[in-house]
């Protein structure tokens, strides 16, 4: 299936989202998403931040769709014809989008410890107002802890029911939900059960704000302090293979590895992410790869990486190899 | 051979009987001196008398308090992104219940350091904090003995409940408003066009 993306052309399997296709083109189509998460089925069409317009449905029925369409929901069409960036009117919908789901967060980025790495502050810095028009008292719950290492503080919480759908299907047992409805809507472990499940600590790495937040790692440092790398060990319930945030030779957090979409590539378990903070533990791969756009960047090491790749490269066409690999 | 034009001849010349008396030479210089005495002096005695500093003088930090005395710190460390000299360090603590009248939020820094032999008194901390939290003062850093002295923690940074120091000249409303001023490139930079590029 042909379809066009702010004017660039892309073939896409049946049954594909459109927002699917605008991430197969690449970064500078693809719309944000605050609640779709390609690992969670049924995830996506709560938050409206990845609204296109459609001014070409297919090519059986050239007609635009009358209003923006969620793309993280809406398949593709033959011939389908979508604006994202181009359009001004989605970039004016987008910044009431965002005006709509900063209604009731509080603006605590200082105190927050997601800050640095929170989907929510980079949606409204790209595409945000940057002043509030909001004069009203926002909504505020105490702090729950959801088993003794995590936090959930609803007062964060955008509702985008990622961490529900977790719960749902990567644990076995569904013990938290989201209860009451519209503006009342918090996250409950019905009645503060304890998530006691070996992968519960996923919920903390697909919040897209500072909602779930790790206890282990609470008010220890800002992210930008931290130098993430990838690192492995053998676990028998996980994969292993985990990011490592190191403050100096301390391993200050775990948390599973992230693609460019933010998204987990595979999910760890609580053993690996609370319970192994020696760095001794660890198999460091080498440094994460980290957006030169992003504060962690900070650090002035994201370029190692290619760094390495590059050396190796030159070494290669001057014809001599590194010393540790010479036959 | 001459290498280059700016190359010059070494003078062999054999002082006069003038010169080699060296009196009218020393007398020359002795006058020179002698009219300073009644020239306006240039230097200041300096511990008993100081030189007007401006109002905006960037010295020693003070860490402020808010109106009801609370500490304006939250620890959130964009001073120790923004220092190019990588001279401020912080630990962050959670504020417990009971001490909200110590700390204005919820978090606040445990320690807070400054290196005062790092700091090249910039004023970028003071420029990136959201909270109002640090300033620059028109006091000087003291001289010490040891290198270690001039670590300032914040039983020397943080301002004394009982001795505030004003800052209200650093801090006047015109800054607060102009600090969000919308075309200020930093308020308007991801507004909507940039977005095409697509950047992020």
């Amino acid at each position: 299936m042909k379809v066009t993306i702010d004017g660039i052309e892309i073939d896409v399997p049946k049954g594909t989202t459109i927002l699917q296709a605008a991430r197969m083109i690449g970064p500078e189509v693809a719309p944000p998403a605050m609640c779709y998460y390609t690992k969670l089925k049924t995830s996506g069409g709560y938050c409206r931040t990845c609204i296109v317009k459609v001014t070409q449905g297919s090519t059986a029925n050239p007609n635009p769709m009358p209003k923006p369409v969620a793309s993280c929901r809406t398949e593709v069409m033959d011939g389908m014809v979508v604006e994202n960036n181009t359009s001004p009117e989605i970039i004016e919908a987008r910044k009431g989008v965002v005006e709509f789901l900063l209604i009731n967060h509080p603006l605590d980025c200082p105190i927050c410890d997601q800050a640095g790495e929170c989907k929510l502050q980079d949606l409204g810095f790209q595409n945000g107002s940057s002043k509030t028009r909001y004069e009203f008292k926002r909504r505020e719950f105490e702090e729950i802890d959801i088993g003794d290492k995590i936090k959930l503080h609803m007062t964060r919480c955008i509702l985008c029911y990622r961490c529900v759908k977790t719960a749902d299907q990567i644990t076995n047992d569904r013990v938290h939900g989201v209860i009451a409805r519209g503006d009342e809507s918090e996250i409950s472990t019905y009645i503060e059960n304890i998530i006691d499940n070996d992968f519960s600590g996923n919920v903390i790495d697909v919040c897209p704000v500072g909602a779930l937040t790790d206890k282990t790692f609470r008010f220890k440092q800002r992210v930008w302090f931290t130098k993430p790398v990838d690192a492995k060990r053998d676990c028998k319930t996980c994969c292993g293979k985990t990011r490592v945030w190191l403050k100096g030779e301390e391993v200050v957090r775990v948390t599973a590895r992230k693609d460019q979409w933010d998204e987990v590539e595979e999910f760890i378990c609580n053993a690996c992410r609370f319970d192994h903070k020696k760095k001794s533990d660890w198999v460091i791969e080498g440094p994460s790869p980290i957006h030169r756009n992003s504060v962690i960047s900070q650090n002035h090491y994201e370029h190692l990486n290619e760094l390495k790749v590059q050396i190796m490269k030159q070494q290669k066409a001057l014809g001599f190899m590194p010393i540790d690999k010479q036959p | 051979m001459q290498l280059t034009n700016r190359s010059k001849v070494v003078s062999n010349k054999v002082q006069t009987a003038m010169e080699q008396l060296y009196l009218p030479g020393i007398i020359k210089g002795m006058l020179i001196t002698g009219s300073h005495l009644f020239k306006r002096r240039v230097t200041v005695k300096y511990p008993e008398e100081t030189r007007p500093r401006a109002a905006v003088y960037r010295g020693w930090h003070v860490l402020k308090r808010d109106e009801n005395g609370a500490e304006r710190c939250t620890s959130c460390g964009l001073c120790a992104v923004a220092c190019p000299a990588e001279a401020i360090t912080m630990e962050s603590a959670e504020r417990k219940k009971g001490e909200e009248s110590l700390y204005r939020e919820e978090k606040y820094a445990k320690t807070y350091e400054i290196n005062m032999l790092r700091c090249i008194f910039c004023g970028l901390c003071e420029e990136a904090c959201p909270k109002e939290a640090i300033f620059l003062t028109d006091r000087l850093v003291d001289t010490e003995y040891e290198r270690e002295d001039f670590i300032y923690g914040k039983s020397k940074l943080t301002e004394k409940i009982d001795k505030r120091i004003d800052v209200s000249k650093r801090q006047t409303l015109e800054v607060a408003e102009f600090k969000k001023l919308p075309g200020l490139k930093h308020n308007t930079l991801w507004e909507g066009k940039s977005l095409k590029k697509g950047k992020h």
